[in-house]
């Protein structure tokens, strides 16, 4: 694999990001934040016939509530947590100081612009440009919550990060009960207990067809549920 | 004299937990002896409860009564958590649960720590119930309106009220240590919790033993009549033997409460069962991997404190005014 010190940095200059990596500061409320997360969601953590590990990788989960990327980040181990960047919804997460400060320091979130998505500007290049060759991805591939609590159809986004990296390992998640700690529309949580669940990693498969590869990608997420 | 008791009280639950550790580890490494290993290894785990439940009370027994009700409050605040997440809840009643999460629970064991006898007897069952009622009504959804507020506050009376009740032990004005709490009031929150996990255990045991007539089989395959009343009968028989370590009882009080403390024990356990047979799941943990629920370890405490604490209140003649 790539040696772990260099990369980053170069990573970084590519991005064109203006921080160096997270201050002292950020990496404690990092750290306390994980905690209270996963002390407020209850949640428990499951890794079924997978491993937590530091490779690169998307982490694709159904979309219930605004806390999905704060929990599956903070049930990841620390090693690979500082690793794993969320990709987010702009219109949400930059509006606001401590949100923004939250998202853009504390998780060195991936905030994407729903609303104004350009062609030359597609929100995958843009991921595949953030991680470089060492992060990792925390994507919601229904691209909205569900209202319905059902697992809707995947967006094709997914389909073009495994087209154009086919080295990354595509972890399935599947999160439990979270919407009820936090509906649709609510911005006070429940603290009841979620369930978080890590699947065995797919690829794209040689000529699978788009609609065919989301599809499988959509039912290993179910398939977590039990 | 007091001291001697409170020694003598922790020094044989001690000796009997280890004893039982021994055995229970010895029939581990010889699985040759034709017991069911499944039933041996129920009881290993179960043994291990009982460390964890005696390490923690006797920390917080150490450190004095707000650490206990503060202990009780956060165990009642976690088996909130597990009957609610297991219980289907509606849209319409997230903010009725906030406030039942953040300010009802929370001021309750205040009411508790204060000793406020006289508000908290009310607290839930007459305020927070008409709340609940009120902001799921405010909330506009009408959809089997009963069956929701009611599923809220039933979590709410077991796990926080009824519960609360065990701490609130070390409030009871007791005959000789008057006001606070003095070592005659924690031991009898200990003879309490000593009695629930015996009666517990003994229901176990009988029903093993003896057990032909199941009290209910749709809702628990392995609670009997005989069970039920061989606990009872033991439990009275321990309670008497132990009467010295709780303060206001006379050995045939002691037996009668022994007696109830079972039976409602035991009401506890069917109650959770059937809760838990409704929702298709054998614990209320099964959230969280490998351990059994917070619940599932307190439900029949939950089911025995009221009843307890009244007795005693009403043999220590502090309730007539």
């Amino acid at each position: 694999m790539l040696s772990p010190a260099d990369p980053p940095q170069k990573v970084m200059a590519v991005a064109g990001g203006d921080h160096a990596g997270p201050s002292p500061l950020c990496r404690a409320a990092g750290l306390a934040l994980a905690a209270v997360a996963r002390v407020l969601a209850g949640s428990s953590v499951r890794w079924i016939a997978s491993q937590p590990d530091t490779c690169q990788r998307v982490y694709f989960a159904n979309h219930t509530s605004h806390l999905d990327a704060i929990v599956i980040w903070s049930s990841l181990p620390q090693a690979v947590r500082e690793l794993t960047r969320p990709v987010a919804a702009k219109d949400y997460w930059s509006r606001g100081i401590v949100r923004r400060w939250l998202a853009e320091q504390v998780f060195d979130a991936i905030l994407i612009d729903r609303t104004d998505i350009k062609v030359h500007q597609s929100p995958v290049d843009l991921m595949l440009r953030e991680i470089g060759p060492t992060k990792s991805l925390i994507v919601f591939p229904e691209g909205s919550r569900s209202v319905s609590g059902e697992v809707g159809e995947f967006k094709s986004g997914l389909y073009y990060l495994a087209k154009k990296r086919p080295d990354i390992e595509l972890v399935p998640v599947h999160i439990d009960n979270l919407n009820r700690v936090l509906p649709r529309g609510e911005f006070l949580p429940v603290p009841l207990l979620s369930c978080i669940s890590f699947g065995p990693p797919l690829w794209l498969e040689r000529g699978e067809a788009k609609v065919d590869f989301l599809e499988r990608a959509r039912r290993s997420v179910l398939a977590l549920k039990e | 004299m007091n001291d001697i008791r409170t020694i003598a009280l922790i020094a044989g639950v001690l000796a009997l937990l280890t004893a039982a550790t021994a055995v229970g580890q010895f029939l581990k490494r010889h699985p040759d002896r034709g017991l069911d290993p499944a039933a041996v290894n129920t009881f290993n785990l179960r043994l291990r409860g009982w460390w964890i439940m005696c390490t923690v009370l006797a920390a917080a027994f150490w450190l004095g009564t707000t650490a206990t009700v503060l202990l009780f409050g956060l165990v009642s605040f976690w088996a909130l958590r597990e009957f609610i997440t297991l219980t289907p809840t509606r849209k319409g009643d997230h903010r009725a649960l906030f406030w039942v999460f953040f300010a009802f629970t929370p001021l309750h064991y205040v009411l508790v720590g204060l000793n406020r006898y006289d508000v908290f007897s009310v607290f839930l069952p007459v305020y927070a119930t008409l709340f609940v009622l009120a902001r799921v009504a405010f909330a506009g959804d009408y959809k089997r309106f009963l069956e929701r507020t009611a599923k809220i506050q039933a979590g709410l009376v077991v796990c926080v009220y009824c519960l609360s009740f065990a701490p609130a032990l070390l409030q009871l004005p007791l005959a000789g240590a008057a006001g606070t709490a003095g070592t005659g009031n924690f031991r009898l929150l200990f003879f309490l919790i000593l009695l629930v996990q015996f009666a517990d255990c003994m229901q176990y045991v009988w029903s093993r033993m003896l057990g032909r007539r199941l009290v209910a089989a749709a809702v628990s395959s392995n609670r009997t009549w005989e069970g039920l009343l061989g606990s009872a009968t033991s439990t009275a028989l321990l309670a008497a033997v132990l009467w010295w370590a709780a303060p206001p009882f006379e050995p045939w009080q002691a037996a009668l409460t022994g007696f109830v403390v079972a039976i409602m024990g035991f009401a506890g356990g069917m109650t959770m069962s059937a809760i838990k047979r409704d929702r298709g799941v054998k614990d209320y943990g099964t959230l969280v991997v490998g351990h059994g629920g917070v619940l599932d370890r307190i439900d029949s405490i939950c089911f025995a404190a009221p009843v307890f604490y009244h007795m005693t209140q009403l043999i220590a003649g502090v309730g007539s005014r």
